[in-house]
């Protein structure tokens, strides 16, 4: 797959396959198109996807609109989520979750569904049954907000999860949680594509494949050991391999 | 029938109902000079002296030009060419819901309208299916109980002559301007509503008359008292979208708020805004002031306006006993080619009044809206109080936004604050609502109620919840 952004061509062929079940890590220096890849697969609009196809669930990915990728079971964790003033979580969730029963031929959850389902699914990254109630990531911390993805990845319990750097700004604490949380949702049905700087992550959430994408390109794959290489070793052995 | 005909052509809309059975309608020839105006006084049986305030207040009329200043652009309306009084009003009748508009009927079903007020709402006889006659006296019964009356003005002019002649015109003079010295000489009916000493009222008043008050026309006038100790929550208008053959409107209400008591003034205005391309609509001139009289009096004003193709108003209030209290809570949204400007003044006269102005604007498609608002403080209004806050919210890029503040304080203790936003839906926000599952226009929706959380949040419950929906409704095809 190939795609732009004004023009400039970002994802220069990327090959990816990945089956219900697996965990596959996405590493590379900044700036190679690990976001892009993220916000091209959800469907984000800034992108022109000028190449190639995405096959989801045996459907055509690239002919759906964002919301029914979202409503098909594709979940993005976004590196920075965006606040919305006077929308309370609850609410936000309610909808969310409504949208995608109705896409599934599902009648809409009871008020006392949805809150068993809100308070279970908060346990899962000890996310604070006060912030559900406020507004829409608006005065969250760093941390809380990553939790909060996480959070709202267990309650739409998505085929596919796409986590950009859900490490990133985490203290020691938080990442444990965070990670322990995304490892709890892991089953034999679903998959988990994890977008990350640090191996630390990856000691928690431990991946089938790692990928380094570099210039837009995947340049090489290994299983978990080549993580560890990369923290130790950094990028250039591979570069300098693929110049 | 050509009247009609002309009337609804000047709408410049296809007015689907099918104005098919013949109305029975009273009507004195279009224009206005004394004898109309002695003549609608006449038709309504009115006492001198209400006679004699209707033409003093047509003569300054013919003395005044319309309002300038604001940022509308106002197509020049001819006053020769209306019709002042045609009475009663009936709706067409329709035997089913079945010949009720389509799109009609889709929004009253996103609205949540209760079936039988839907049908009320769009002229089908009723009278088998709803129990309104009874409801209506159940509440009756209760309200006369407490002593408080509720009527039409016509009635009160009729009945309880001394109240009205007391208050009508003690807080909006007929020669405030142009529009109220049109609605003093001309005023069809409107509400009157009297809360005795020491009563709290036990309901929201009118929520249960919303159907009635539909009707009331174009140049309605409420009068509202609320004597000392005592409390009303007052609703007006209506969710659903109201259309009119009049284009013009002009209405006038007044609140007396005396000693201790507390009134909650709440509107939600939909008239028809015209269309798409900016044809037709209603034009909304409206007078709303209370007067806080008595000391420790409170007066709220809410508003929610979606609808008309040109809105003026300012519900405002003044501050003349001391410590009195006033509050302006405003939605004001405009799509399409709607313009609004609208605000309040808050005019603090008695020492320690306290006034708080929050107002919330959106504008999407090419509409103009504006917040105007004047804070005054007068010279003996020892430690006045004033908080202001406008925000804008912009949808798309052909839409404006203005926001004109005036202050004018003249006694040194005093403290105004005044803090504006103007704020885009931004693309970051529409695309994780996307990414959740939510269509783009459901997100607006949600976006939109969350920015204007606060001041819906000031509405009673079921109002507040209707509202909400409208507001999403109002925006359908805005975005994308």
């Amino acid at each position: 797959m190939h795609a732009n952004v004004g023009g400039k061509e970002i994802l220069r062929g990327i090959n990816l396959e990945v089956r219900a079940g697996e965990v596959h890590a996405i590493m590379g220096p900044n700036g190679s198109g690990k976001s892009t890849l993220a916000s091209v697969l959800a469907g984000n609009e800034k992108f022109e996807v000028t190449e190639g196809e995405v096959t989801f669930c045996g459907q055509n990915l690239l002919e759906m609109s964002i919301e029914e990728r979202a409503r098909e079971g594709l979940f993005l964790g976004f590196q920075y989520p965006v606040e919305i003033p006077g929308v309370t979580m609850s609410n936000f969730m309610k909808m969310a979750v409504n949208e995608q029963r109705k896409h599934r031929g599902l009648e809409p959850l009871t008020a006392g569904e949805f809150l068993k389902m809100m308070r279970e699914k908060s346990a899962v990254v000890e996310l604070s049954s006060k912030l559900t109630s406020r507004s829409v990531n608006e005065g969250f911390s760093g941390g809380e907000k990553k939790k909060n993805e996480i959070f709202q990845m267990a309650m739409l319990d998505p085929k596919l999860a796409i986590l950009d750097e859900t490490d990133s700004g985490l203290d020691i604490d938080a990442l444990r949680i965070v990670a322990t949380g995304v490892t709890k949702l892991h089953t034999a049905e679903n998959a988990t594509v994890v977008i990350t700087h640090y191996q630390r992550l990856l000691d928690y959430i431990v991946p089938d494949y790692v990928h380094v994408l570099y210039k837009g390109r995947i340049i090489h794959s290994g299983d978990k050991s080549l993580a560890l290489k990369l923290e130790a070793e950094g990028y250039d052995w591979l570069i300098n391999d693929y110049q | 029938m050509e009247e009609r005909d002309q009337i609804i052509a000047d709408l410049g809309n296809e007015y689907k109902y099918g104005f098919t059975t013949d109305i029975e309608t009273e009507t004195i020839p279009r224009g206005l000079n004394e004898e109309v105006v002695r003549l609608i006084s006449q038709k309504k049986g009115e006492p001198e002296w209400l006679t004699a305030y209707r033409l003093k207040a047509y003569r300054h009329w013919l003395t005044m030009t319309m309002p300038t200043w604001a940022h509308l652009d106002i197509p020049e309306i001819d006053y020769q060419d209306i019709i002042y009084y045609a009475a009663p009003r009936t709706k067409p009748k329709l035997n089913s819901m079945d010949e009720v508009d389509p799109e009609l009927r889709r929004t009253f079903d996103k609205l949540g309208i209760p079936l039988e007020e839907q049908m009320a709402l769009s002229g089908v006889a009723v009278d088998a299916v709803m129990d309104s006659v009874s409801v209506k006296t159940t509440f009756k019964e209760v309200l006369a109980e407490k002593g408080i009356i509720f009527c039409s003005i016509s009635e009160a002019v009729r009945d309880y002559p001394e109240l009205v002649r007391k208050y009508l015109g003690s807080v909006v003079p007929y020669a405030d301007n142009f529009f109220t010295a049109l609605n003093a000489a001309v005023f069809s009916d409107g509400s009157f509503c009297y809360i005795p000493k020491g009563v709290r009222c036990p309901m929201e008043l009118s929520t249960y008359f919303r159907i009635n008050a539909a009707g009331t026309g174009q140049f309605e006038r409420t009068l509202i008292v609320a004597d000392e100790g005592s409390y009303v929550s007052y609703l007006e208008g209506c969710t659903a979208p109201q259309r009119d053959e009049n284009q013009l409107h002009a209405a006038v209400v007044e609140i007396v708020v005396l000693k201790d008591a507390e009134v909650k003034y709440s509107t939600v205005q939909n008239w028809y805004p015209g269309d798409k391309e900016g044809k037709g609509g209603i034009y909304n001139f409206v007078t709303k002031r209370g007067i806080c009289k008595g000391d420790n009096a409170r007066l709220s004003w809410t508003q929610v306006e979606t609808g008309s193709a040109i809105t003026w108003k300012y519900p405002s209030c003044i501050l003349a006993g001391d410590n009195s209290v006033a509050e302006f809570y405003s939605v004001a949204m405009t799509n399409n080619f709607q313009q609004a400007d609208t605000g309040t003044k808050m005019i603090h006269i008695g020492r320690n009044t306290r006034s708080r102005i929050v107002s919330k604007g959106i504008s999407a498609g090419r509409s103009q809206n504006s917040y105007r608002g004047l804070v005054r403080v007068a010279k003996g209004a020892e430690n006045a109080r004033n908080y202001s806050q406008c925000d804008s919210l912009l949808i798309g890029d052909r839409c404006g936004a203005h926001t004109f503040p005036y202050m004018d304080v003249q006694n040194p203790s005093a403290v105004v604050e005044h803090e504006a936003t103007t704020s885009k839906i931004s693309e970051e926000q529409l695309f994780y609502c996307n990414q959740r599952g939510l269509a783009t226009e459901d997100a607006v929706g949600l976006i939109v109620n969350g920015y204007a959380k606060e001041v819906l949040s000031k509405l009673p419950m079921e109002f507040a919840v209707e509202a909400q929906k409208l507001l999403a409704i109002s925006l359908e095809g805005s975005v994308g």
